[in-house]
């Protein structure tokens, strides 16, 4: 049993999982949008605006930007525990990478919900 | 033929070198890479490999050639050499000791954690502990490996990581006693390699499926211990 406490979940089924989830969750929010711009090519920005104000697509998109923002996560600590050998360098890597993605979420939420 | 052999004598070297040596092939007949090494230590008698048995059972003679880990015993020329050119190189990844042999601690010590042996604290039977042939069937293509390190050396997860990460032989092994109904242990065998290193740093870059020259499937026995730590865990 390898010990760490910077990653997602500190456990590897965890972070696995929810790696694949949120994966889903993209691609299913990406065929999504692309599929209603194909469906409707001439969107005005009423239909556009109105289309963001639904309820359920406000849940969609808060859930795609936060499996976004935990797919990222997983991503991004694999990749500098694989590549970023010093530990204080690793380590504010991480730190930035939460911030960063934390902030996203934070003004997303803002973006989304029109507060 | 021209062969460019690897070449590290810590005590006179500096620095590794690739050395080039023209051999003379005897026509008309297909040698394995380990053959050209006996040719090649015929001409230069400090060139220094492992080998043992030379026919692909022990293991020992894990190299590079032309780019691709694989046996020197049972890797023929006509397979590897391209434009009459064969490059040898120890396996990557692990410290050289000296031209083509590698200190290959770091392996085995992965191949430790794993307790590779039997676990069973059920009291044993008169004679032996029977296994159905189902039940015996499930360890082939897991049992057959030899350890020889082509898999986990060809394996970046493994370059990058491999204090941590436990690599394809490792799993693989770590899956037939997980797989053996003789085993009781699976529990606490699970437990030890649900952490994001030992068994998920995997990517399925499935290199080790591409070079293990007894043609096992790593990969294949990865995908099993994950599909065990979820049913454990859900
Ligand atoms: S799985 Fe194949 S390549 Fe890996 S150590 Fe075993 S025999 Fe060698």
């Amino acid at each position: 049993m390898v010990a760490s406490v910077t990653s997602l979940g500190r456990n590897g089924l965890y972070d696995w999982l929810i790696q694949r989830v949120s994966a889903v969750v993209l691609a299913a929010y990406s065929l999504f949008l692309l599929g209603y711009l194909v469906c409707s090519p001439e969107t005005t920005y009423e239909q556009w605006s109105a289309l963001f104000e639904n309820t359920l697509m406000r849940i969609f998109s808060l859930l795609a930007l936060i499996s976004l923002a935990a797919h990222a996560w997983v991503g991004l600590w694999t990749i500098s525990t694989d590549y970023i050998k010093p530990t204080g360098l690793r380590f504010l890597f991480q730190a930035a990478c939460g911030i960063v993605m934390f902030a996203y979420v934070a003004w997303g939420i803002q973006v989304i919900w029109g507060l | 033929m021209l062969v460019s052999i690897y070449r590290y004598n810590p005590e006179k070297d500096q620095t590794p070198y690739m050395q080039d040596i023209n051999i003379d092939i005897p026509e008309g007949k297909d040698l394995m890479v380990l053959d050209v090494l006996h040719l090649l230590k015929e001409q230069d008698p400090s060139v220094t490999y492992r080998r043992s048995c030379r026919e692909g059972v022990c293991g020992s003679d894990g190299l590079n050639m032309n780019g691709k880990n694989g046996l020197a015993c049972i890797t023929p020329l006509s397979e590897v050499v391209k434009r009459n050119k064969l490059v040898i190189r120890p396996l990557p990844g692990l410290p050289v000791i000296r031209d083509l042999v590698v200190d290959m601690s770091m392996f085995y010590k992965q191949y430790e954690k794993i307790k590779p042996f039997l676990i069973n604290d059920t009291p044993p039977p008169a004679i032996e502990r029977l296994q159905s042939p189902e039940d015996r069937e499930k360890l082939d293509g897991l049992y057959e490996c030899i350890l020889c390190a082509c898999c986990s050396t060809a394996c970046p997860s493994f370059w990058w990581n491999p204090d941590k990460f436990v690599g394809p032989s490792g799993l693989l092994q770590a899956y037939r006693f997980l797989a053996d109904s003789r085993d009781t242990a699976t529990n606490e065998r699970l437990a030890e390699l649900d952490d994001p290193f030992s068994v998920f740093r995997c990517r399925g870059i499935m290199n080790c499926v591409s070079v293990c020259p007894k043609g096992l499937n790593p990969t294949k026995a990865i995908g099993h211990i994950r599909s065990m730590l979820m049913q454990r865990s859900t």
